[in-house]
């Protein structure tokens, strides 16, 4: 069992290295066409990077749940990991299913699914309504994640195909939904973390925990209507969204309120590398909840809607917030702070060029995005290539950034690769 | 939980009201599966959901110029100086060009400055 969960671990962490590499080799396919055409074209590139970086998430997740719950399923992890592997064989040989991030042949959904009902049985078999917010946060993720892949999957049924508007309807809906469950997932880590490091229950039990988990389920269950704003559809949808969304305005205003004090706990904690993990995805917390409430706004989306300012926002909560607390989470896993002081240093160089680099990487998307909203919403007879070429600046911004991401994340994923066998289980 | 699945059930009924209310042709149909089998939507748009190399394909069916059949015909069989040619077949090339032409006929992409409220929303 320990040989199939530090292998799970260690598979994790190659996907989040697959992810970065082949990011940042597609973001130069997309630079340069012309020369990546002949040999392997974007189109290619782009499914390897988003699968690899969707299963950093979702088998991340799953991976640090098993461990800081102790509920822990082999079957589930070698199905899940075989099927990711033939996911990847099907990419090679350019057998694809076409669909926003599950863009394998659907009939590798099958053993997802299976292996995912695996990890469900093991986790809720134990489940008490007594049980701290991120047993809640967890199961909850989990039930969800299962829902919204099965919603994913309804396309199979030849009414929801009739609609090309209600295909795209329920496409997004689950989309948008299931980011909700793996969040709801990574969150529940997050206060795990933080009770652990700062030895005080209290985030876990707190009043202010269970309302910011029935805040994040509410959403989870109901914002994600922004993805379809311009679908035209009924108008009550884009109501309920935009209005459920805002309700996000408590969280940033919570952060605020709190900053104060959040500074004086990490002045405390400064010198742990696992707390580093988390005030680096504080920040980006802050920065991307802003940019979604703005986004959630139809009057804004019109602008922003299919521009870059979508990929900057995806990014920066998959790099700023999942990954950095998946790292936490890895490292707490690892007791990294025991580490020796000299990779200690290299992982906290790797966090702030990360910071610095994503920086740069977030503020080039919104720019071009910027840019691309204003010229084709404002001056719609524009050129297309016209249009790409007056944003290219702040795409090549945005690819040299990439490098730094990508460089600062390799060596975190080199070092914990390394460390895997320092995770311990209660069955060592 | 129970609030959640009657709401995707209102969603699942009613996301369809306005729109074309058709189902596709087999021939749309067809390129539709085209679509997906070549991953066209890494670098193309349908309704602003899809990649960001290529144009939103949303309405180019309607473009009085590029949304001829012959004119787009071309660039699904040869590819352009960014895109590749992905060696589609002439019958695979119209099923696209049907399955086009039935986005098209799902409603509009873009969003008239009209259709915004005072409130921030869109009514359509």
């Amino acid at each position: 069992m320990i040989q199939i969960d530090r292998l799970f671990a260690r598979f994790s962490l190659s996907m989040l290295m697959l992810s970065i590499v082949a990011g940042v080799t597609a973001s130069f396919a997309y630079l340069f066409p012309a020369t990546f055409n002949g040999i392997l074209p974007f189109h290619q590139f782009r499914p390897i990077h988003a699968s690899a970086a969707l299963f950093w998430i979702i088998t991340g997740a799953a991976c640090c749940v098993s461990y800081f719950s102790k509920r822990r399923s082999a079957t589930f992890m070698v199905i899940w990991m075989v099927s990711i592997v033939l996911i990847f064989i099907s990419y090679f040989f350019n057998r694809y299913g076409g669909r926003e991030y599950w863009e394998f042949p659907p009939l590798l959904n099958l053993p997802l699914l299976i292996g995912w009902l695996f990890f469900m049985a093991a986790f809720i078999r134990k489940f008490s309504e007594e049980a701290p917010v991120y047993t809640w946060m967890w199961t909850s993720g989990i039930i969800f994640f299962l829902l919204t892949f099965l919603e994913q999957n309804l396309y199979h049924v030849p009414w929801f195909r009739a609609s090309f508007l209600r295909e795209v309807t329920v496409q997004w809906k689950a989309n948008g939904s299931m980011v909700g469950a793996w969040n709801q997932m990574i969150n529940g880590l997050s206060v795990v973390l933080l009770m652990v490091i700062g030895n005080n229950k209290g985030p876990a039990i707190s009043k202010k925990a269970y309302f910011l988990f029935f805040l994040g389920l509410f959403n989870l269950m109901f914002n994600w209507g922004h993805h379809i704003y311009n679908v035209p559809n009924n108008n009550w949808m884009r109501g309920v969204a935009y209005g459920v969304s805002m309700t996000e305005w408590i969280i940033l205003i919570l952060i605020i309120r709190d900053f104060r004090r959040t500074l004086d706990h990490g002045r405390k904690l400064r010198h742990l590398v696992v707390y580093r993990f988390i005030s680096a995805a504080e920040l980006w917390v802050f920065a991307n909840l802003f940019l979604a409430l703005l986004m959630s706004i139809p009057a804004i989306n019109r602008h922003t809607h299919g521009t870059h300012i979508t990929v900057a926002h995806a990014m920066g909560t998959t790099i700023g917030i999942n990954t950095m607390l998946l790292l936490a989470a890895f490292g707490q896993m690892m007791d990294i702070d025991q580490i020796a002081d000299r990779t200690k240093r290299w992982i906290l160089f790797a966090i702030r060029l990360n910071n610095a680099s994503l920086a740069v990487f977030w503020l080039s998307l919104i720019l071009a995005g910027l840019l691309k909203g204003y010229l084709t919403v404002d001056h719609a007879d524009a050129v297309f290539s016209e249009v790409m070429l007056k944003v290219r600046p702040f795409l090549e911004a945005f690819t040299a950034s990439g490098l730094g991401v990508m460089i600062a994340l390799g060596i975190i994923a080199c070092i914990y690769l390394k460390n895997t066998g320092r995770i311990s289980y209660e069955d060592d | 939980m129970i609030l959640f699945l009657i709401y995707s059930i209102l969603v699942y009924v009613y996301s369809d009201q306005h729109g074309q209310g058709s189902s596709p042709s087999g021939a749309a149909y067809a390129g539709w599966m085209v679509w997906q089998e070549h991953n066209c939507h890494a670098c193309h748009q349908l309704y602003g959901l899809g990649g960001y190399m290529g144009p939103d394909l949303t309405n180019i069916a309607a473009d009085e110029i590029k949304g001829k059949p012959a004119y787009l015909k071309v660039f699904i069989k040869y590819g352009s100086a960014n895109m590749p040619d992905f060696h589609l077949s002439d019958l695979e090339a119209d099923q696209l060009l049907a399955f086009l032409k039935w986005v098209n006929d799902s409603g509009h992409s873009a969003v008239a400055k009209e259709s915004v409220h005072w409130s921030g929303t869109y009514i359509f």
